[in-house]
């Protein structure tokens, strides 16, 4: 029921939305909550596990039953607080759980198989068979307990990520946070105030007292004016401070535009990296409720709730309003309802001192213990000195103290201490490094209180950087002492509701212990107390205080779960944010792409780069087909392709000779100028790391070159080399991939290609096999290298990537003009496995320059990096499963990567393994399959038959083993 | 005769806008990394000095202007971007071209600072990344190379291959933050 | 987390590469013996409390790092580069 006169809501601008179907009026400045309030809606959940009706509990994050669907279709978004989402025009609604409707909700007979479904149901009920859990007990328990659901769909919300600076952050903006920060900001500090509610004031803005004789809210307004006129301050509203982490970093949630209907290209929410020199938690308390039995009806809130329902929106919530509690709090509340016009049915307080009052009758010492109303509250039964009374309302405001939200300072570990005159816990000093707290959230109930440590603690922060700070005035305000009565749980038979949102009662806690999950982070997961959306927020001391009692151990002694980040749920789409779709990882593109795209090649990812797989001739319509082609061109006539995404190093210096000597098995301090070499890199373990050629440019200048895949990890090795391992050495390197556009030309008509291409004459005695050096091509100057992937007589050519694109059409034109033209990845895979060169398809991490055929090349003459360590037992011998190749000699032509070997005759089972297939491929050059594997003592079997199993494409070929080098052994092709 | 025809990394990408804030591709020019040989540091430095009037910079700042800058981009590595580089310089360090290797692409406006806060985790405004700083850091998943060039103007370089992703990233977050600025 | 590196300054996490015991400076002679390259390549503590580690600044200038950190409190005690350490073990 609304009412007039009241709250921070603008009356001139009316809202419609829906709920469940339903169109509902509120005003700018309600959430969903207030406003079905104000309609009178109560019912608005269905519990977790028995389906029981329940209503708003809460006014704030916490809100424990309130969750909703907003949204529809791919974008809807479960578990949203209905204290926490504002509404506006077109806001759709939904309740969740429940079939096949709110009020009518099928699944509500779990309430009546209530006392078989307690704390261990499940571990206890479902363990046999074992087989039916996957099949049968999960689907239907996952069907009939849960919350909302997502859509399953990809969700097309943006979202955002930043990162902020400053000297102070002050998280939360009631009257602590708002006095810190005003303090920090006059003293010319940098800072940030994150506040997760629409508006900054904290409790202020609930309740009816006056801070420097005005309204709170209008003192706490005045404040937010002035902050946000420096220049120095960031207010962030809607933005939760989630977590707190490792050297003064902060994440935080920011609701950008889940509180409007046209977003305008806004993100919907961003997650902020905050780091902070200082930080101020000023996060506030959280009001507790009271286990008794029916405690979760629908109307049965919390006093502060209450007020704040009253006093911020303008909303009675019921007619007839009880009030129950241990603390001043309950007759502040009376007092608000009478201001605003509300029947106070009766204020239970359990004190037996409480004040009495001539406007409302008073039960002291008295509990309420039990509800009645089906989907709302209809009465209460309270229990007093003279007997059991029952009195008839429709809203229950209750109280059982506060907690203070100590949270943020456990993330890093440390533990709260109990504080026996708030019943509650207390954070200490330096649980997180550079954050202290201030007001409520370090038990400091009254506002004056708050607002003194507020400024108190800013000069205190700033002090330690620095920065002095003037002692503001602290406005007068409220300063009454906090006095609180034990109240957990009141006594009696039915269940008593501590975790809402999991549906744990007193009942629960007390069979935990009873069973012997007596710590309390046992209780926690056999209960699931306080594994719920709200993390325990509303239950988690009550639930220690039960425990503590039924296990006969102090509260203290029994200790605290161990609160981690984050504070409130936080989508994962914000926390990866810009890293979906494109944004997911950067994509490279060589110079030929748009040609290579133009010509119908698919593109394939090789690392973060995208490499043609093969170009598609006219009429073809297999893959293999083109690539059939391109390596038959390539070995008949000339093929063009493009190899820029080898990783290409440029090694400098006067000792740079001597440190590729160290870093590869063999030696470069001996090469030529104008000479390349093939080199082989090991790990300090052992194994291969890598293989590239390496051309000497000049006296102390080479240029290396990486596998596309390693050239990141060579580059990083090459620096810890030289940083960590020999600083003393005079080289200096940079990565020139970018820089170079390169193409191999490969092919017997390959100089005939290139020749009036460069300036330079390539004859075979000006430019033999390994040749390299400048060259001018079409006058732009570039690089040439007599190098081959193929087999073929080849060279890679290599220009300024701005000139990339432009050489590699002029190429392509010229291949095609002789008979050639491009090829793509599965053809030079083909010309490769011909020829039995390796990549990381064979060196794959576990493989030793032995077990490649290469252990010659580890050089006796000098020391380098994995040398040592390949020369133990065990990395070299019959033993080791050694590179071979292998032809299908059966009836089954067909090879496949990743099979398995075995002998002849013997059963394809692990134990009889001899080896496995690395690379296979159909050479149309040898018309036939071609592997490359390791198989045990390989090198000793060329010529044996065995037995090649794929079991996972079903595929069974035998093999003859043989050298891995199939075609041109003597390598006669490639020197011309 | 077939001529070699010049293509930048960002053609046909930029220019792009979105409220106050410009994305434009700054035209290619020479680029050669600088890093000393052992114990020629500030040989090095006078070299420069003498030949094109910018001493070395320090870690994390650049010296000289548009058209003629310095800018450091690494441990032991700086960057010489416009003039052709002095034999002189040869002595004294390894040179490297890499004009061809980087994007690069001017992030100006009101909003800038705003626009890079999402997308980097260096605090770059103006109080404390002053013109001539200079950072080597991650741009998204990118390692950049970020110097502010004037009061709301940064020169931003990733890989050339990159480009693409560069532009994606950075209007991505240009339309975000003009969409705020418009409430 | 962040990480003071030498060079840059301070700087968040994700710039850096984590690779490993800082014991990686200490490379044995080639004829130490199978118990030294064992410690060297193999061997690590899983210390409760300081460790020295090595953390590359591949998102930042490039340079290797040794980095003393304590694994119970996650302060971080000390960075420096990694090319001084090893000339300092000279």
């Amino acid at each position: 029921m609304r009412l007039s006169g009241k709250g921070l809501i603008d009356r001139t601008k009316p809202v419609s939305f829906r709920f469940d179907g339903n169109v509902f009026q509120g005003f700018e400045g309600d959430t969903v909550a207030s406003a079905l309030m104000a309609n009178e809606v109560k019912l608005v959940a269905r519990s977790f596990k028995y389906h029981r009706p329940r209503g708003v509990m809460g006014a704030g994050s916490e809100e424990a039953n309130a969750l909703l669907t907003v949204g529809r279709g791919a974008a809807q978004d479960p578990n949203v607080r209905a204290t926490m989402q504002e509404i506006f025009d077109g806001l759709e609604t939904r309740s969740q759980n429940r079939w096949p409707s709110l009020h009518w909700d099928m699944l509500s007979v779990n309430d009546l198989a209530a006392p078989f479904l307690g704390a261990g149901f499940y571990y206890k009920t479902f363990m046999w068979p074992k087989a039916f859990w996957e099949k049968i007990y999960e689907p239907i328990i996952r069907r009939s307990a849960g919350l909302g659901a997502l859509s399953g769909a990809h969700n097309p919300d943006r979202y955002e990520k930043a990162f902020a600076f400053c000297d102070l952050l002050v998280i939360g903006a009631g009257p602590a946070g708002l006095m810190a920060a005003l303090t920090a900001a006059r003293a010319g500090a940098d800072v940030i105030l994150a506040e997760e509610d629409r508006l900054m004031g904290g409790r202020l803005n609930g309740e009816t007292e006056e801070v420097g004789g005005m309204a709170g809210a209008d003192w706490a307004a005045g404040v937010v004016a002035e902050l946000e006129a420096m220049p120095n301050v960031r207010l962030m509203t809607r933005t939760t401070v989630t977590g707190a982490y490792d050297q003064g970093t902060y994440g935080a949630l920011e609701r950008v535009a889940h509180h409007l209907g046209d977003r305008g290209g806004r993100p919907l929410e961003c997650f902020w990296r905050i780091v902070a020199k200082r930080a101020i938690l000023c996060a506030g308390a959280i009001e507790r409720p009271v286990a008794f039995q029916n405690n979760d009806r629908p109307g049965i809130m919390t006093a502060s709730a209450v007020r704040t329902y009253l006093n911020r929106y303008g909303v009675a919530p019921g007619r007839r309003v009880t009030v129950f509690g241990n603390n001043d709090g309950v007759h502040q509340t009376a007092r608000d309802l009478i201001a605003a016009g509300v029947h106070v049915a009766a204020v239970i307080d359990n004190r037996r001192d409480a004040t009495d009052s001539n406007d409302y009758p008073v039960y002291r010492g008295a509990e309420v213990c039990n509800s009645s109303g089906r989907k709302g509250l209809e009465s209460v039964t309270f229990r007093s000195l003279s007997g059991e009374d029952k009195v008839e309302t429709d809203c229950l405001a209750v109280s059982g103290g506060w907690n203070p939200s100590v949270h943020l300072t456990c993330h890093m570990n440390g533990r709260p201490v109990w504080n026996e005159a708030i019943q509650s816990f207390v954070p200490v000093d330096g649980m997180i490094p550079g954050m202290t707290t201030a007001g409520a959230c370090q038990g400091t109930f009254s506002t004056h209180g708050a607002l003194s440590e507020g400024a108190a603690q800013a000069i205190v922060a700033l002090d330690t950087l620095g920065i002095s700070a003037k002692v503001t005035d602290i406005p007068k305000a409220e300063d009454a002492p906090y006095e609180v009565a034990p109240l957990w749980a009141v006594g009696g038979k039915g269940r008593a509701w501590l975790d809402f949102q999991n549906d744990v009662t007193v009942k629960d806690v007390k069979q935990a212990a009873s069973e012997n999950f007596a710590s309390v982070e046992h209780m926690k997961r056999y209960t699931t107390q306080g594994m719920s959306p709200d993390q325990g927020k509303n239950s988690n001391v009550a639930a220690l205080a039960v425990l503590a009692d039924a296990t006969g151990r102090g509260i203290p002694e029994t200790g605290t779960t161990t609160f981690r980040p984050p504070y409130v749920p936080v989508s994962i789409a914000s926390l990866g944010a810009g890293a979906q779709g494109a944004g997911f990882a950067p994509q490279r593109f060589t110079t030929s792409h748009n040609v290579s795209v133009d010509r119908g090649a698919p593109m394939i990812e090789a690392g973060l780069w995208y490499r043609p797989s093969f170009f598609p001739a006219r009429g073809e319509k297999t893959w293999r087909q083109s690539c059939d082609r391109e390596v038959n061109m390539v070995r008949n006539a000339v093929g063009v392709c493009d190899v820029s995404t080898l990783g290409k190093i440029d090694i400098q210096g006067p000792d740079a000779g001597a440190f590729l000597d160290f870093v590869y098995t063999n030696m470069f301090s001996t090469l030529k100028v104008g000479r390349t070499r093939y080199g082989l890199m090991l790990r300090e373990d052992g194994t291969v790391m890598d293989d590239g050629t390496t051309a000497r440019l000049g006296e102390q200048r080479y240029v290396m070159t990486t596998t596309t895949a390693a050239a990141g990890p060579v580059l990083r090795h090459l620096e810890f080399v030289h940083q960590c391992l020999c600083p003393q050495m005079d080289v200096q390197m940079i990565s020139v991939t970018e820089q170079w556009a390169q193409f191999a030309v490969a092919g017997p008509k390959a100089r005939d290609l290139l020749n009036d291409l460069v300036d330079d004459d390539l004859a075979d005695e000006n430019w033999p096999f390994m040749a390299c050096g400048p060259i001018k091509v079409l006058g732009v100057g570039g690089r040439l290298f007599r190098i081959s992937f193929s087999g073929e007589r080849a060279y890679e050519i290599a220009v300024p990537a701005r000139f990339g694109e432009s050489l590699f059409g002029e190429l392509n034109r010229r291949a095609e003009a002789l008979g050639g033209g491009l090829y793509g990845m599965e053809a030079l895979n083909v010309l490769r496995i011909e020829k039995g060169f390796i990549t990381h398809a064979e060196i794959h991490g576990r493989v030793t320059a032995f077990d490649i055929g290469m252990e010659r090349m580890v050089s006796a003459k000098k020391d380098c990096v994995g040398k040592t360590m390949s020369e133990r037992p065990g990395l070299s011998g019959a033993d080791r499963e050694q590179l071979v190749g292998l032809k299908p000699v059966g009836p089954v032509k067909q090879l496949t990567a990743g099979a398995h070997l075995f002998e002849v005759g013997a059963a394809a089972v692990r134990e009889n393994e001899q080896g496995y297939t690395t690379s296979v491929g159909y050479s149309p050059t040898m018309e036939s399959y071609l592997g490359l594997a390791f198989l045990r003592n390989g090198r000793g079997r060329h010529g044996e038959e065995v037995v090649m199993v794929d079991h996972l494409r079903d595929v069974t070929a035998r093999c003859v083993v043989c050298d891995p080098v199939f075609f041109d052994p003597e390598g006669g092709r490639v020197r011309g | 005769m077939a001529e070699m025809n010049a293509k930048s990394p960002c053609d046909g990408l930029l220019p792009i806008a979105a409220g106050d804030v410009h994305l434009s591709e700054i035209p290619m020019t020479l680029m050669t990394s600088i890093s000393p040989f052992k114990g020629q540091t500030a040989a090095l430095s006078e070299a420069l000095k003498a030949a094109h009037g910018m001493a070395l910079p320090a870690p994390n700042r650049a010296t000289g202007r548009d058209g003629a800058r310095v800018v450091w981009i690494g441990r032991e590595q700086v960057m010489l971007i416009g003039p052709e580089p002095a034999a002189s310089l040869e002595a004294h360090g390894a040179l490297t071209d890499q004009s061809d290797a980087w994007a690069v692409v001017r992030l100006y406006g009101e909003g800038a600072e705003d626009v890079l806060a999402r997308l980097v985790p260096v605090d770059l405004r103006a109080a404390v990344f002053k013109r001539g700083h200079t950072v080597r850091t991650m741009l998204q998943h990118m390692s950049v190379s970020i110097t502010r060039v004037g009061d709301s103007a940064f020169q931003i370089m990733a890989f050339r291959s990159m480009a693409k992703t560069l532009v994606h990233e950075v209007e991505t977050a240009m339309k975000g933050v003009a969409a705020r600025d418009a409430s | 987390m962040r990480i003071t590196c030498p060079i840059c300054g301070e700087r968040d996490r994700r710039e850096f590469y984590y690779v490993g015991d800082a014991v990686a400076l200490s490379r044995p002679d080639p004829d130490d013996g199978d118990i030294a390259w064992d410690d060297y390549v193999h061997n690590r503590d899983n210390p409760a409390g300081v460790t020295r580690d090595l953390w590359y600044h591949e998102g930042g200038c490039g340079a290797w790092l040794v980095v003393t950190r304590n694994t119970v409190t996650h302060e971080v005690l000390q960075t420096e580069l990694a090319s001084d350490a090893k000339e300092a073990m000279a």
